[in-house]
């Protein structure tokens, strides 16, 4: 277990170095510069500027003071915002976006996997029907479009739930409904299928020659071995979701990370561009780690410390 | 109950599936009976209706597609075609146990032994969990399972596939029934495994008295340890007898097809003889005897009606028209018309 960790978190750094490297090439060739857009500031103030930023060193050695600063964890100032570091604005959009995307992740898991059981469980009867229909509205509905239609039915037309913002919990509902019904149609479609596969299986058979209660052959036989393949996807869905929060985030004008995200990039903000999407990479492999662990723990045949080829 | 009165009595069982292509008569009137302490052996080819039977018993027929149509099935007197489903529940897995044929799917992948093992005996008896345990290591020493401490332990992929049989007959007995119904449990292994396996049987029966139905379409896997043998072909028993009535004289044409198939010891040098043809079609089954179109022997008759029940002996019953004097005058009414 203890190699395989190490193992593990070799690549996840690895992995971490190249999107590293990957943002820093891309930011530096991109045309502009954070200093020409706006101000009308004259040569010397600019040099200055760049100096205090470093962007007038080469790029090998921006790139190693880069690295270094990531290195002790300090992403640097924030340029369009002076008096701000990048940490100052991770640590105030960061658990905004954290709530949210962690609501999201556990609404879309239950409510998903609640759809897939009852749709298998009455297979060609109307619950199936009704949660297929939801699932593939839910996924062929883009969130962005999904969020206007709820700001303007639930919200506008309706006075129901707050427009916008992040006050208080009825303020989640909307953007969580957004932002989950797409992973949650996946998940109903997957649970569904592997639910009904999984039913026919003899160990299901076994259970019920047992005599075991419906309930115990569903969520103790059944249901564990229908996860699997939900789990597996769990990476790609968290991928989607971390990303949809950018966007739904500035829809419902939340004060997370995807707001200061958006800006930086239409100031240029060098330090704040990268140190989100470090963040968010590092962030991201972590939960990909977690995901890997649970599998292992779900499938006793996958054992997370055996060696490659055993 | 009588002590004398069979365990189970099957009568004219019925069962059928509907698909898309048409209704499946998969069991047309079965009847038989099986005794106290005694293994019946249930053979026929594939598809004809053995596992349905089995299955009927323990009333697991999908439903839909699956029905049984028309029936009773008395377990020690009692008619299961009519309980509950709750009332069924308390009987599966404590009176009437199943073991299945492939014991590398018939253990769930995701749970350890020990919990497969007692949840069975958690359910019904309500068992502590450290009794449970002690009794789980106590039949998988029965059914012979080394280190069973730490066994428990484990997952079904940490097991030959020999051991996960073992495992799930232990499953099947933890309970104690009173009869235990093992559907092909032998063909998946390898040729030593299954005698061992088939020795167990035997070894649990003296020990229990437990009363087994043994479904199988090798003959050569029942002549040790069956009792009696009923022979089954396109959802009906075409004969029955205890084992010397089989196997030494086997009446119906079908019965001595199965046998001329069967690698024999004594007969060792006789060339193996499969029957030719296939069996009938269940959407719609022949009114006559289900075998016509493949007996050697087949007469007019058997075309016509399906052949009545001959008793050969007080032992031993058979289904064909050349075994029943009633088939000549019958003959003659059809020629008759
Ligand atoms: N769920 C089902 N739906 C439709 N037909 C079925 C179903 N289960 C069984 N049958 C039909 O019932 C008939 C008897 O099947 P059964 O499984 O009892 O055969 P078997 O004697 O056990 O054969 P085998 O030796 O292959 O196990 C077959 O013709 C099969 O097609
Ligand atoms: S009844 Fe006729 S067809 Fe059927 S087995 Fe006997 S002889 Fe053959
Ligand atoms: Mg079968």
């Amino acid at each position: 277990m203890l190699r395989y960790t190490l193992k593990r978190l070799l690549v996840m750094l690895i992995t971490l170095w190249i999107i590293i490297t990957l943002t820093f090439v891309l930011m530096v060739s991109i045309p502009g510069s954070p200093f020409n857009s706006e101000q009308s500031s004259n040569e010397t103030v600019q040099a200055n500027l760049e100096k205090h930023y470093n962007l007038d060193k080469p790029y090998v050695v921006q790139y190693l003071l880069y690295i270094k600063s990531l290195a002790t964890f300090d992403f640097g100032p924030s340029i369009s915002q002076p008096n701000q570091t990048v940490n100052d604005l991770l640590g105030r959009g960061f658990p905004i976006s954290f709530e949210l995307g962690i609501v999201t992740i556990i609404v879309a898991v239950i409510s998903g996997i609640i759809l897939g059981i009852l749709a298998a469980l009455r297979h060609n009867g109307i619950i199936d029907y009704i949660a297929m229909g939801i699932a593939v509205l839910g996924i062929s509905i883009p969130n962005f479009i999904l969020a206007t239609l709820l700001i303007q039915k639930l919200a506008v037309d309706w006075e129901l739930l707050p427009v916008a913002t992040w006050a208080g919990p009825e303020y989640m509902v909307l953007p969580v409904i957004a932002l989950a019904t797409g992973p949650m149609a996946i998940i109903a479609r997957l649970t569904r299928s592997t639910m009904l596969d999984v039913l026919t299986q003899d160990y299901i058979k076994m259970a019920r020659a047992k005599g075991l209660s419906p309930w115990k052959i569903i969520f103790k036989h059944a249901l564990r071995n229908a996860l699997m393949p939900v789990v597996t996807i769990m990476g790609t869905l968290l991928a989607g979701i971390l990303t949809g929060t950018f966007v739904i985030e500035k829809i419902f004008a939340i004060p997370g990370m995807g707001k200061y995200f958006v800006e930086s990039i239409n100031h240029r903000d060098y330090p704040v561009i990268m140190g989100t999407t470090v963040f968010y990479s590092a962030f991201l492999i972590i939960m990909l780690f977690l995901v890997d662990i649970v599998y292992g723990l779900l499938d006793p045949r996958i054992k997370v410390h055996q060696k490659d080829g055993e | 109950m009588n002590k004398d009165e069979p365990i189970l009595k099957v009568n004219n069982l019925h069962v059928t599936f509907s698909t898309y292509g048409g209704t499946v008569q998969a069991v047309r009137g079965v009847d038989f009976h099986l005794n106290k302490g005694e293994t019946l052996a249930i053979v026929g080819e594939s598809g004809c209706g053995k596992s349905v039977t089995s299955n009927a018993i323990m009333r697991l027929i999908p439903d839909p597609p699956g029905k049984i149509t028309a029936g009773n099935i008395y377990f020690k007197g009692v008619d299961l075609t009519k309980l509950s489903e709750k009332k069924m529940r308390a009987i599966r897995g404590v009176d009437i146990s199943m073991i299945f044929q492939d014991p590398m799917t018939a253990l769930n992948p995701t749970l350890t032994i020990g919990t497969q093992l007692t949840e069975g005996l958690r359910q019904h008896q309500k068992v502590s969990k450290e009794k449970a345990i002690e009794k789980a290591i106590d039949i998988m020493e029965v059914v012979g399972i080394p280190n069973p401490k730490e066994r428990l332990k484990q997952y079904p992929h940490q097991f030959s596939g020999g051991m996960r049989q073992r495992i799930v007959i232990a499953m099947a007995l933890i309970c104690e029934p009173e009869l235990l119904i093992a559907d092909e449990p032998t063909t998946a292994l390898d040729v030593t495994i299954q005698a061992q396996i088939l020795e167990l049987f035997e070894t649990i029966q003296k020990a229990t008295g437990v009363s087994i139905i043994l479904i199988t379409h090798d003959l050569g896997v029942v002549a040790k340890i069956a009792d009696r043998i009923a022979v089954m072909y396109a959802g009906k028993i075409i004969e029955t007898g205890n084992n010397r009535d089989i196997f030494y004289q086997p009446q119906h044409p079908y019965t001595k097809g199965l046998l001329n198939s069967v690698p024999r010891l004594d007969l060792a040098g006789e060339k193996l003889e499969p029957i030719e043809g296939t069996p009938p079609d269940l959407f719609s089954p022949p009114k006559g005897c289900p075998f016509a179109a493949r007996c050697p022997y087949v007469m007019e008759v058997c075309n016509k009606v399906f052949p009545v029940q001959t008793e050969y002996t007080d032992s031993h019953h058979v289904n064909c028209w050349l075994q029943d004097e009633r088939a000549k005058s019958l003959l003659a009414t059809i020629a008759n018309e």
